[in-house]
């Protein structure tokens, strides 16, 4: 039998999937619907100081492919604008009521020691196995000097990680924002800071679309609108990315991943893992279908590891971390070309005219006798860049087949080509 | 497939059924519709719908226009290339044409809905009543006189109007349209459709209708070479033929052809009678249409008699499917003998019919159907008597490839030459083409020019 359980930052959790801290984790009526369906653990709607903030109308905004499926979403919300006492007692009844779930509680206070050290006790008071640092809300919260603007200081990133270490003795998870232009730096800082843990990301800094009737940007707030933060499906491979970044350099070895950004499916979970991610947290997902999203999470991540032999998540955590390289690393003799099966091929077209205008000019069309188009790639033009087998409709009708050069793994620094090479010997 | 009310039972039809039948036989998408219905479209390059459009609409851009909500460009688009691209997604037998061709009925087993977004589009635009969206080239100072102002003669003047010439377009009836407005079936054509093309289309301007005109009576083709620089003809099939059997001439017994018309023009449709026992004659357009419109009428039997078998009817699989689901009853291998009764039609006797060495013959069996009205749908066939001096091949008007008849300065298009099927879209590309051709005749210099 698979074992979904997981160990992140030393606290256990029955599944890898955490809700993150946003509006699906506002108040206890979400989380204990969220306990029902399935959820692992929660990470508390952030916490601040009181009084609570004040919301404006008009909060979220879509981004829709053609089918009008929604590919990310942005919003200009703030923290909690509960009062700090009402949420600590429903933590507490939920920690009492839900003994085997997860909560953590997330903060975000003004720069200043005593204000997190002081929020961050009385949220542990309230029985959390953990504390995260929301150091990545990128509006609104930032104008008054916290979230991203935090998050984008190293400095202010490890002080604020200390502090909170210092003040309670739980897992510190210290929650990264996207937008800065190196996540090493800030994922150092935490670690500095003394962070068992990073979550990441938060939301990526985006305005989601403009009004073009109204020459206003989306959503908007009585005639205006401001920046926001993206999330969803849509931010997943920026998210990937720098979960791996993380993973894999030395600097940042020991601190554990508690990946976010658009996870949608259980695949989506799985790459993160396979990334070196020890559990995942999901908003945008739950927030489109409902919680009961996590069903297949659950069922989808245990059919896999199943089919695979992984008994536990840790059985193919950080799997693909080592495989994932610098460019510099890559063997510049592999060589792929492009095959496309006639049988599959349904003669839309769409890689012809791609290669045509767009890459290499390698597929050629001919007349077929019944009046149709056979496609055919020119293997001295291919450069095996993978771009027909994308556009094609047909799963699997193109593929990218390996070409045997015969010649050795050689990286671009050994590269006869490169004007740069260092001789090797 | 659409179900109309039928008359099952003998209780008759009730006034709003018998209108419900009559409205649109696919209601219009809903803009959420269209939108998930373009999402399906993979954008094919060079894509084969195109191909299978006899007026080679650019479908991958008009549906791609519409994904990206920019249904005028969308329109414009279809427009361009078959400027009553509203009756075509109306009426086409897309089943043969364009859906035919969708790559995604590989992928997904059913072809992206081509003709139902077309009508999104184009009806968007109609609706808008703004201004033309084509612009005529400079006035060439040419006039050419068109017979007919049916799809064929319409999609011509329009053309030959933005090419720059004037056009007198001259018709025997007292509407436009041609089939458009008296053939193809009502609930095709709901809420006076073919009306407001023909009002759209000549909106371009340069163009003149005059009614009550017919070639060969009041109107003389050598009249019209002197007074015009050129004259396309595309009057369109209007000889029906007759069976030849005992009977024929009793009362009951009539055209389908006249029949679909007068159900096309009654305003109130409930007001027609119509027989109990209804007999059709014929394996195409018409005798569907015709069994169908009798049924929405409230006929309680209609059987329509054709005698070869399914696959040989000129009807496609669509159409033989949207009359058997709505109760009409088909008869293969069967030819009328003879029709009796007292004064007015009363039976219809048919014999058997098989193929024997590639040809039909009786079996010698014989059957009777009761008939209180019979409609014969056995083609149509050219009116010869009006077209004097234009040679005729296989009862057709013979055009060259560029539409060019028999007579100098006289071109031709739509059913009465033998390009392609009698559609409605195929006569709009013959009148397209046909005009590009008098264009680039009428813009030569003259042979006493050359030198
Ligand atoms: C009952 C029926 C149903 C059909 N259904 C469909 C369908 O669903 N889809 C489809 O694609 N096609 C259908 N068709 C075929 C389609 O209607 C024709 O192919 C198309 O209308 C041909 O256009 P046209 O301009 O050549 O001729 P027509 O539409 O016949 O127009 C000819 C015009 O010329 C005028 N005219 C004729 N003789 C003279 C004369 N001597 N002098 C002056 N004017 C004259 C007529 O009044 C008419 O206005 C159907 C046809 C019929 C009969
Ligand atoms: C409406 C909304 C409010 C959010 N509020 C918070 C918050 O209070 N604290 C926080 O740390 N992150 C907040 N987030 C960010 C999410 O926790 C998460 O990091 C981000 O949405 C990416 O994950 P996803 O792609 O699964 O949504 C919010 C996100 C959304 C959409
Ligand atoms: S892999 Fe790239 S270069 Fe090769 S045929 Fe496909 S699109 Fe062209």
């Amino acid at each position: 039998m698979t074992d979904l359980g997981c160990t992140i930052a030393g606290v256990e959790s029955i599944n890898p999937f955490w809700l993150a801290s946003a509006p699906p984790t506002d108040k206890k009526y979400n989380v204990e619907r969220a306990f029902k369906a399935g959820w692992g653990g929660a990470v508390w709607k952030t916490l601040g100081e009181d009084p609570p903030v004040v919301n404006v109308t008009s909060r979220y905004g879509v981004h829709r492919s053609f089918d009008r499926s929604i590919i990310g979403i942005n919003n200009i919300e703030l923290i909690s604008d509960r009062p700090l006492d009402v949420n600590l007692r429903e933590i507490e009844e939920m920690r009492r009521e839900w003994p085997d779930r997860v909560i953590i509680g997330s903060i975000m206070a003004p720069l200043d020691e005593d204000a997190w050290k002081s929020l961050a006790i009385r949220v542990a008071n309230a029985g959390v196995q953990g504390i995260e640092l929301n150091l990545g809300c990128p509006h609104g919260m930032c104008e008054r000097g916290m979230g991203s603007a935090v998050g984008q200081v190293p400095e202010f990133v490890e002080k604020t990680t200390r502090w909170v270490r210092e003040a309670v003795n739980l897992p510190v998870f210290t929650k990264l924002t996207p937008n800065v232009t190196d996540i090493m730096i800030p994922a150092g800082a935490a670690k500095s800071g003394g962070a068992h843990a990073v979550s990441l990301i938060n939301t990526v800094n985006s305005v989601i679309g403009v009004d073009l009737d109204n020459m206003v940007p989306t959503p908007t707030v009585d005639g205006r609108g401001t920046h926001g933060g993206y999330c969803g499906e849509a931010v997943k491979p920026i998210a990937l990315h720098m979960t791996a970044e993380i993973a894999r350099h030395a600097e940042t070895q020991g601190l554990e991943i508690s990946a976010i950004g658009g996870i949608t499916t259980w695949r989506d979970a799985a790459e993160f893992i396979a990334l070196g991610a020890g559990a995942v947290q999901v908003c945008t997902a739950a927030m489109l279908f409902g919680f009961r999203i996590v069903e297949d999470m659950n069922d989808g991540l245990s059919a896999f590891m199943a089919e695979k032999g992984y008994k536990s998540i840790e059985d193919f955590k950080g799997a693909a971390t080592t495989r994932t390289v610098d460019w510099n690393a890559l063997n510049m003799n592999h060589d792929l070309k492009a095959r496309i099966d006639d049988d599959a091929c349904i003669e839309c077209g769409r890689c012809f005219i791609a290669c045509e205008d767009t890459s290499h000019q390698a597929i050629r069309i001919d007349a077929k006798d019944d009046g149709g188009r056979k496609f055919t790639v020119i293997d001295d033009e291919c450069v095996g860049c993978n771009l027909c087998m994308h556009v094609c409709p047909v799963k699997d009708c193109i593929t990218m087949e390996p070409v045997d050069t015969d010649r050795p793994y050689v990286t671009w620094p050994e590269d006869p080509r490169n004007p740069l090479r260092e001789a090797a010997e | 497939m659409r179900h109309f009310k039928v008359n099952s039972d003998g209780s008759g039809l009730a006034a709003s059924d018998v209108a419900e039948n009559f409205s649109d036989l696919h209601p219009p998408l809903s803009p959420a519709q269209a939108a998930v219905e373009a999402a399906r479209c993979l954008y094919c390059y060079d894509a084969p719908c195109i191909n299978a459009c006899p007026t080679s609409i650019d479908i991958p851009k008009f549906i791609h226009q519409i994904r990206s909500d920019n249904l005028d460009g969308s329109a414009k688009t279809i427009l361009s290339a078959n400027i009553m691209g509203g009756t075509c997604a109306r009426a086409c037998p897309t089943e043969v044409l364009c859906e035919e061709a969708c790559v995604v009925n590989h992928t997904e087993g059913a072809p992206v809905k081509i003709g139902e977004l077309q009508r999104r589009a184009v009806d968007h635009l109609l609706a808008k009543k703004g201004p033309h969206p084509f612009a005529r080239a400079p006035e060439t100072g040419k006039r050419i006189a068109v017979v007919g102002a049916g799809p064929a003669g319409l999609s011509f003047a329009h053309r030959a109007a933005m090419l720059g010439h004037d056009v007198v377009v001259y018709d025997a009836k007292e509407k436009a349209g041609g089939l458009n407005e008296y053939g193809l079936a009502a609930y095709k054509m709901a809420d006076d459709f073919a009306q407001a093309e023909v009002e759209f289309l000549l909106g371009v301007g340069g163009i003149e209708i005059n009614h009550g005109q017919t070639l060969g009576k009041n109107l003389l083709l050598d009249a019209l070479r002197k007074e015009y620089d050129a004259v396309f003809i595309g009057a369109g099939l209007t000889t029906t033929r007759q069976l030849s059997a005992p009977g024929e001439a009793l009362d009951g017994v009539r055209d389908a052809l006249d029949f679909i018309e007068d159900v096309r023009c009654a305003s109130d449709k409930s007001k027609l009678k119509i027989d109990d026992n209804v007999v059709v004659i014929g394996g195409g357009n018409t005798a569907i249409d015709a069994a169908v419109q009798a049924k929405c009428l409230g006929a309680r039997n209609v059987t329509l008699v054709y005698r070869r078998g399914p696959e040989a009817m000129s009807a496609t699989g669509w159409e033989q499917d949207l009359a058997a689901s709505n109760g009409v009853v088909m008869k293969f291998w069967a030819s009328p003998k003879s029709f009796s009764g007292s004064g007015k039609v009363e039976t219809a006797a048919f014999s058997e019919m098989r193929e024997q060495g590639g040809k039909l013959a009786e079996t010698g069996r014989n059957f009777d159907i009761p008939a209180g009205l019979v409609l014969k749908a056995i083609g149509q066939t050219l009116n010869e008597k009006a077209l004097d001096g234009l040679k005729i091949e296989r009862g057709k008007i013979r055009v060259d490839e560029n539409y060019r008849t028999s007579v100098e300065g006289v071109y031709a298009g739509g059913d009465c030459i033998a390009a392609g099927e009698d559609l409605t879209v195929q006569a709009v590309e013959d009148g397209k083409r046909a005009a590009h051709s008098v264009d680039a005749a009428l813009r030569l210099p003259k042979s006493g020019d050359l030198r």
